[in-house]
């Protein structure tokens, strides 16, 4: 069995499963934000004898979309979430100012260990894969069903393994690869698929770039995307739990779909175009056209870590970005943020003349704090650039690594980093 | 979803994201008529103001990938538009509108054989798409076993009902 089937076949009871079986398989940890939150509330509601969660400990509830709240309405559904953790004492229940985005918070709190299985009101859920755990993005009504039974129904998606080798060149990172992998499996190359992580490079990966990588799985329409726990994944989830787990291995003879080999040894940054995720080019082609931007976004659950800001603050150190840009940063988390602020990296990054806000989702979806007008363009570190997804349909969004973006910050359009001291740096 | 579905066609495209089917400003809405008014406000701005009660959505492969907000179904659904038809859909719309019952058919051959403004009329129970302005038929795709069941009982909330009370008996 792969990795996903052996997660499944366990919390289903089943000594193996097959792809297309649907199983029942209990949930480990059950996540919502205050909009998917909101909507499931009013679903259990109205729920026959479902008056309390199946377990208030395994439920995770973060404020993160629209907070700290934009208007009346966004603090309503703030509210209701708050309300109902404490009206079911839900244990993990994180407001602003203690937590961040939900899924750089998970992992930072221990709430996430390889073998386990989690469903959330979030699509990007998968992000949890890094950690050798089965995670998937689900929407409200089915939220609310685990809310209740602690269990969700799930078809055993079939495995895609991609097999990466190659050492990644300068300036080349986790989010290069996955752009590359997106623009090569396509947005829907991988719909009801689980993705498997293999290969030299990924291993040598750190656990921030698998969270990159497993997060984006969604952009090529898969399930789940999911890498084998190590060392790294263990140490990382031990310093954060005593939680006992399960670390599971594929089987030498598991069974794959598709066997897909990617060698990044020469690959070079890459950039997503408008307006898909899967409109992935080489830098080189893209600079070709000397594309100027209006902002520049750094933060989110793909990379709003500490990691993607100290590569940032170490290419903005002492320089000023371009004039007529505005550059937004966003921790991924409270703690994300504290250690930034120690480090030094947010003096220097508001120095450089980034604004740098609070933790929160809010510009990467077009929420708040970072949304876009007509006809400005946007090169972000998030994870999607549809047709409106940071605000106006009629703005263009670039997805980019931090240090691309951090590099365009510098030059005013988007600009390889490899060539930082042809641009002034 | 036994109620005959039956509308003119609104044709669109490949991988029809749900920031377009409702953009992210207007995920603060809960109320699905609320929400109606902007469906596919990112794709269409005129969809609203053009579609009549009843009309059906034709869309080629893999409707409404992206984000997981239930509210994009809802909204369209909210938009008082009957059915969605499309080549294929993404995983967690698909899932999505099954909950909220949002009635979905998968058929290559009918998005082929619809163009925009035909009569449309799709019969729940058996899948089958008929077009009217054409005189053609077309068969959608059968749900899977458990799926059927699922839309059988009603619906997720049903089959809750039913788990809880399972429980409480063993």
């Amino acid at each position: 069995m792969t990795l996903t089937e052996k997660i499944l076949a366990r919390h289903a009871g089943l000594d193996r499963v097959e792809p297309g079986q649907i199983i029942n398989g209990a949930v480990d940890l059950v996540l919502a934000n205050e909009l998917s939150a909101a909507v499931a509330i009013g679903v259990m509601r109205s729920i026959k004898g479902a008056s309390r969660v199946f377990d208030n400990e395994k439920i995770a509830l973060v404020e993160d979309h629209f907070v700290p709240a934009k208007d009346a309405q966004s603090a309503k559904l703030a509210a209701l979430m708050k309300e109902f953790a404490k009206e079911q004492n839900i244990k993990h229940f994180f407001d602003v100012g203690r937590g961040g985005i939900e899924h750089v918070v998970l992992p930072e709190e221990g709430l996430v260990a390889p073998g386990e299985l989690i469903v959330g009101g979030d699509s990007h859920t998968c992000t949890y894969g890094a950690f050798g755990a089965f995670a998937t993005g689900m929407g409200s009504t089915d939220i609310a069903a685990a809310f209740v039974l602690g269990e969700v129904w799930l078809k055993v998606p079939a495995t895609i393994k991609l097999v990466y080798s190659g050492k990644p060149g300068t300036m080349v990172y986790a989010k290069d690869i996955m752009l590359k992998t997106i623009g090569t499996l396509g947005i829907d190359g991988a719909t009801y698929r689980a993705i498997e992580y293999h290969g030299t490079t990924v291993d040598e990966l750190s656990i921030t770039g698998r969270i990159t990588m497993a997060n984006m799985a969604i952009e090529a329409g898969a399930k789940n995307g999911i890498f084998h726990a190590d060392e790294k994944t263990i140490a990382y989830v031990k310093e954060r739990t005593d939680r006992p787990f399960i670390v599971e291995r594929a089987d030498a003879d598991a069974r794959y779909e598709r066997v897909i080999e990617i060698d990044i040894g020469s690959l070079e940054p890459q950039v997503a175009c408008p307006h898909t995720p899967d409109n992935v080019h080489s830098i080189s082609d893209v600079t070709r056209d000397e594309i100027a931007v209006d902002q520049v976004f750094i933060g989110s659950c793909t990379n709003g870590y500490i990691e993607d800001l100290r590569i940032v603050a170490k290419i903005l150190d002492g320089k000023k970005v371009a004039s007529n840009l505005r550059v937004i940063v966003n921790p991924g988390s409270q703690k994300v943020w504290m250690q930034a602020a120690d480090e030094g990296i947010l003096t220097k990054l508001a120095a450089a003349g980034c604004a740098v806000n609070t933790p929160g989702c809010g510009a990467c979806f077009g929420g708040h704090m970072g949304t876009l007008g007509d006809g400005e363009r946007c090169i972000s570190t998030t994870n999607r650039n549809f047709v409106g997804r940071m605000g106006s349909p009629k703005a263009e969004v670039y997805l980019g690594s931090p240090a691309t973006c951090a590099a365009s910050a510098l030059s005013g359009r988007i600009t390889d980093p490899r060539t930082l001291d042809l641009v002034g740096v | 979803m036994e109620k005959q579905l039956r509308g003119h066609a609104h044709k669109y495209g490949k991988n029809i994201d749900t920031d377009v089917i409702i953009p992210g400003k207007y995920c603060s809405i809960i109320d699905p008529a609320e929400l109606g008014k902007h469906a596919l406000e990112g794709l269409d701005a005129e969809y609203t103001s053009k579609m009549k009660a009843g009309d059906i959505i034709v869309a080629d492969t893999n409707f409404g990938c992206g984000s997981s907000r239930e509210v994009a179904p809802i909204a369209i659904k909210g938009s008082g538009t009957s059915a969605v038809i499309a080549k294929s859909f993404a995983r967690i719309f698909y899932r999505n509108a099954l909950n909220i019952g949002l009635p979905i058919f998968e058929s290559a051959e009918a998005v082929d054989g619809i163009a925009p403004g035909d009569e449309i009329e799709v019969e729940p129970a058996t899948g089958v798409i008929r077009n009217l302005t054409k005189n053609t038929t077309f068969q959608s795709a059968a749900f899977p076993p458990f799926m059927q069941s699922l839309i059988e009982a009603g619906g997720l909330q049903p089959y809750v009902e039913r788990r809880l009370a399972e429980r409480q008996l063993s």
